[in-house]
Parts: C-alpha cells; structure tokens; sequence
C-alpha cells in the first residue's frame, strides 16, 4: 500500500516493532533445535547443549550399523509403497469425483473431508484388532496397505482440487474422439498436473516415513520395524548417557529425506505447494 | 457448469439400462480407493463400536470368547477417575495447544509476515516450517532434551539470573502444550497467510483513506474475509492435536503419573499394555465423540454465512 500518508512514520514504527517480534519468534523457534545439531557432533554429548570441545563425525558413521540402515530401508518400503500406491488409487478415484461431481454429490466429499480429519490414533485399537483376526501383524505389505489407507481421503481430496484446475474443455475433444475416461484422464489431465501430483506423492511419503505409532503398533518383529520405531526401541532400552550424540545423529539422518524432499519440492514447485490443494474448498 | 453439460445431455439419450451401466462405469475408478477406506476405515470404526460392548481381551478368557457385556465399558469408564482425569487433560491440551496456541499463534505470525521484506519472511518461514517438517518422534527427543534438568532452556535460565526447574516433572502438560504450539504452528500460519493474500487491497485502502485503524481494519474486514479459512483450520487442527500420541508419549509417556495422560496415551495403556482391548475400544469412541462434537461447532460455525 504506497499511499504517503502523514502516517508514515508511525507505519515503521509498526514495521520495526513486527521485525523484532519476528525474530523474537524465530529465535524461539530455532532454540530446540540447537541441542541436536551441537550433540551430534560433539564427543561426549549430555541432555544439555554446549558448544563442543572437539568436533567430531564420529556419531555419524557409528550410527550407520547393519540394523539402522535395515531400518531406514524399511522406511523406504514403507514410504516408497505407501505414496506410489495412493497415487495409483487416488488418481481414478479424484476423477469421476472431479468431473461428474453434480451425480455422486457432496456425501462422498463431505465423507472424505471427514476421513482426512480423522485421527488415525483413534482406530489403531480396532485395526490392531483387525490385524490379530486376519493374521497380518508383521506383515510389511499389509502395513503398507495400511499406511495408504490412512493418507488416501486427504491424496483423494488433493489430487480433486488439483483436477479441477485442468479445464475440461481439453477432454471434451478427446472424448468425441472416442477416448475412455481412463485414456483421457492417463493422457491429457495427468500430464497437466504434475506438480499436483508431486505434491500429493511428497505429503504422503513425508506422513508414512514420519509416522511412529502405526508401525510401532502393527509390525513387531524388530528385522521388519522402520528407522522411526529403531530409534525409539534403540535409545528407550539402552536409555544410557553414553548413547545421545548416537541418537542425535540417527535423528538428523532419519529426518533428512523428509526435509529435502519438502525443500526440493518447494524450491521447484513454488506456488503450487502453497498447500493449494490441501487448504482450498 | 457449462463444460458439464455435454456428456450428461447425451447420456440422457441413452436408454435407460444403458444410462445405469454408464453410472456404473464411471464409478468403476471409485472402486479400490473405497474398497481399501472400507476395509481399513470403515470395517475398525464398525468393529470399535461392538468391541466396545464386549469383554474382549488378548489373554485370558476374553480373548479365545469375549462376551457381549452391554454398557459396562462405559459405565466403568464414566466411575473411573483415571479416565475423568484424561478426558479433562485432553481438551485442556486441545484448547491449549490447538485452538489458543497453533490457531492464534499462526494467526498472528501470518498478520506479522504479511507485506515484510521478503529475507525475513523466508527466514522466519523456514525456521517455522522446519519444526512443522521434522518427524514427530524427533521432535519428542528435541524437546525431551531442551526442557530437561540441564537442558537448553535450564541453561538459558540459569544464565540470566533465573532458577529453572524440571519442567517434564513440575508442568508435563504445559511442556507437551508448547511443543504441540512448536511443532504444528506452522499448518496454521500456512493457511492463513494463504487465506491473507486473498483478502483485496483495494477494500483495506479504502478504509485507511475513510480513517479506520489498523486494528478496525482486522476486525471489521481481514477477519470476517477469513472467516471460512479459520474454521476449517480449526477443524483440522483441533482432530490432528486430538490424535497427537507420539510427541507425548516421548516426552512424558503420559507421567509422572497420569499427569499428562491424555485420551490417546491412555487409550494405548489400557489396550496394548493391560490388553484390555474392550477397554481402549471404548476409549477410542469416546476420542471420536470428542473429535466429533468439536467438528459439529465448526461446521455449524461455516453454515452461517456472513
């Protein structure tokens, strides 16, 4: 708003008071991270944050034992099979909810608005009870299966928004050229929407690799549990003091492929990250 | 609407029995997605509301035949005082964390950030979103570590003078509260910077040139403009905080005591170490009915046009 006005000067008192209150809340922000970063690299690390004798990598590379990096691969089985699965479901089921929106109507929207809101926590009872009946607990797959399920009402109601933006008039040719919904929506509308659907794949694998209590829950046997659940069982058993630079850096390098996915996905998407399709309707 | 127009009016051309099959396929895609919901969703709701009703337990005489018990889960709910204690601790963290601090918080650091120089914003953007990016688990240990006897916070204390305390053992709910505000600030001041951006210029310059103050200006025009994107990021925010488990059950694991032992943490207690699965199934739909009554006021709330 360039409107000089005699209230100039007050308006950069205003400003200068909102910087400092900004970096007020930035400093607060970035306090609890300091004890990570500065206990991993340090050589006897405590609960308390100091600025390191020596510096070392030490807790890096002792961290990356056999059993850890199973663990993070499990991660990415877990991770990798959750989002490219929701992908596969979630984009035929957007379609029809995209374009004949007016014949299924607003209960399965509304249903699925419901869905995504759901706390996951509040099922885990009756899916653990589920899993003991059918005989699927440790089982990485139906884990998996899982884990879709629970980040698929949101990937629907994402991927739906994302739809609504391809104008429809491009399908329109290809169906009085005698395409099916299947061929229009893989060739025309899918295409259009890359960067919807990297936003949807990164929410989804961020989600499943973040997720603790599902895994800790379903899978058991410690050979097939994620980095999320080995951290945990790790340090809550050994619980001793020598083990804090160890659990500091298997921290950092269990949150690293999060962190760069988000980053890379809003450096090169920009806008269409903006939570667009999350937070519109 | 226009674009619509052209499958439906051929469709209705169509005989009927070829209209249906029509329906029908163009709901094939629908299929698996909602097949797998209802399997997985659906299916453990159903079977949450029965178990709630049995006796049903993984060891013992429960678990090879539970027993329909009728309301007794609830009646021993409703006289146990742990679960009083929990259910009043999880809306004290509800509002606490999700409606005063995430929802406020995000309101305001929006309201900051809005026309600031842009380094800052990405700054100050970055380091709020980083909390918000972080695994929950990692951000239990950060936390665990920061707010602990010698931790970060102690030190900070200590070095201006003041005395610090154990803050996990003093104030767990208040320490869970604030780590909840840390971590999930940032979905909320995503939203409405969003929601901000969306609110004309032309209206606030208007008002300044007709004298309003700033403060009139938020109140009278910014606000009510923002007034759908704030009740569905209360919605949002409310059930995700209602659900939060691993943060607290890292940092105080519900303790000392059951001091910070919210409805979700107690829900595993009971479940996964006593086994009482009809127990924690009960547990699960009260944590629902709480989501539930939550969402009611919100959408009722979006109803109302203004």
């Amino acid at each position: 708003m360039p409107v000089p006005s005699p209230t100039a000067p007050r308006r950069r008192a205003v400003a200068a008071v909102a910087y400092l209150m900004l970096a007020l809340v930035g400093l607060a922000f970035l306090l609890p991270f300091g004890w990570l970063f500065l206990a991993s690299i340090s050589e006897q690390p405590t609960l308390s944050t100091s600025i390191p004798d020596r510096l070392t990598l030490r807790n890096f590379t002792d961290v990356l034992t056999g059993d850890n990096l199973h663990a993070l691969a499990n991660s990415l089985v877990l991770s990798m099979g959750a989002a490219l699965l929701t992908l596969l479901l979630a984009a035929p089921a957007a379609y029809p909810l995209s374009r004949y929106s007016q014949r299924f109507g607003r209960p399965i929207l509304l249903g699925l608005i419901f869905a995504t809101c759901l706390p996951v926590t509040a099922i885990m009872v009756p899916v653990y009870g589920l899993f003991v009946q059918l005989d699927l607990l440790d089982s990485i797959p139906a884990t998996t299966l899982f884990l879709t399920a629970t980040g698929l009402p949101m990937a629907i109601w994402m991927m739906k928004n994302f739809m609504d933006d391809v104008p429809i008039s491009l399908e329109e040719a290809a169906w009085v050229d005698g395409a099916s919904g299947l061929r229009a929506l893989l060739r025309i509308v899918l295409p259009l929407m890359v960067p919807g659907t990297t936003v949807v794949f990164t929410f989804t694998f961020a989600l499943t690799w973040g997720n603790f209590f599902v895994p800790f829950i379903l899978l058991i046997d410690p050979a097939k549990q994620p980095a999320a659940v080995a951290i945990y069982q790790y340090f809550g058993t050994q619980g001793g003091y020598a083990s804090y630079g160890l659990l500091a850096a298997f921290s950092i390098l269990y949150s690293l492929p999060v962190v760069l996915l988000y980053a890379v996905a809003q450096r090169t998407l920009g806008n269409a990250f903006a939570m667009q399709g999350a937070v519109k309707g | 609407m226009v674009a619509v127009d052209l499958p439906e009016r051929t469709a209705t051309r169509r005989p009927p029995a070829r209209r249906g099959r029509r329906a029908a396929g163009r709901a094939l895609p629908l299929v698996p997605a909602f097949g797998l919901l209802a399997l997985f969703f659906v299916g453990p709701i159903l079977w949450c509301v029965y178990a709630s009703f049995t006796d049903i337990a993984l060891t013992g005489a429960g678990a090879s035949t539970p027993h329909l018990v009728g309301l007794r889960n609830y009646r021993q709910m409703f006289s146990d005082p742990t679960f009083t204690k929990s259910l009043w601790l999880t809306v004290v963290f509800l509002i606490g964390s999700a409606i005063i601090g995430q929802n406020i918080g995000g309101l305001i650091l929006a309201l900051l950030m809005n026309g600031r120089r842009r380094i800052v914003r990405t700054v100050v953007g970055i380091i709020v979103v980083g909390a918000w990016v972080l695994p929950e688990l990692v951000a239990g240990f950060m936390w665990y570590a920061f707010l602990s006897d010698t931790g970060t916070l102690n030190a900070i204390l200590h070095a201006v003078g003041l005395h610090g305390k154990s803050w996990l053992y003093s104030m767990p709910l208040a320490s869970v509260t604030i780590a909840n505000i840390w971590r999930g600030t940032a979905f909320s001041m995503l939203v409405y910077s969003a929601a901000l951006s969306n609110v004309p210029d032309e209206l606030l310059e208007a008002a300044a040139v007709d004298g309003a103050s700033a403060f009139a200006r938020l109140r009278h025009i910014t606000l009510p403009l923002m007034r759908r994107a704030m009740l569905t990021n209360l919605m949002t925010i409310t059930l995700q905080t209602l659900g939060v488990f691993t943060l607290i059950f890292v940092m105080t694991g519900g303790g000392p005591g059951t001091k910070s032992q919210t409805l979700p943490i107690y829900m595993y207690q009971e479940a996964f170490k006593f086994y009482h699965l009809g127990y924690g199934a009960a547990l699960a739909i009260v944590l629902l009915a709480v989501g539930g009554l939550f969402s009611i006021v919100y959408l009722r709330g979006m109803r109302k046009e203004v």
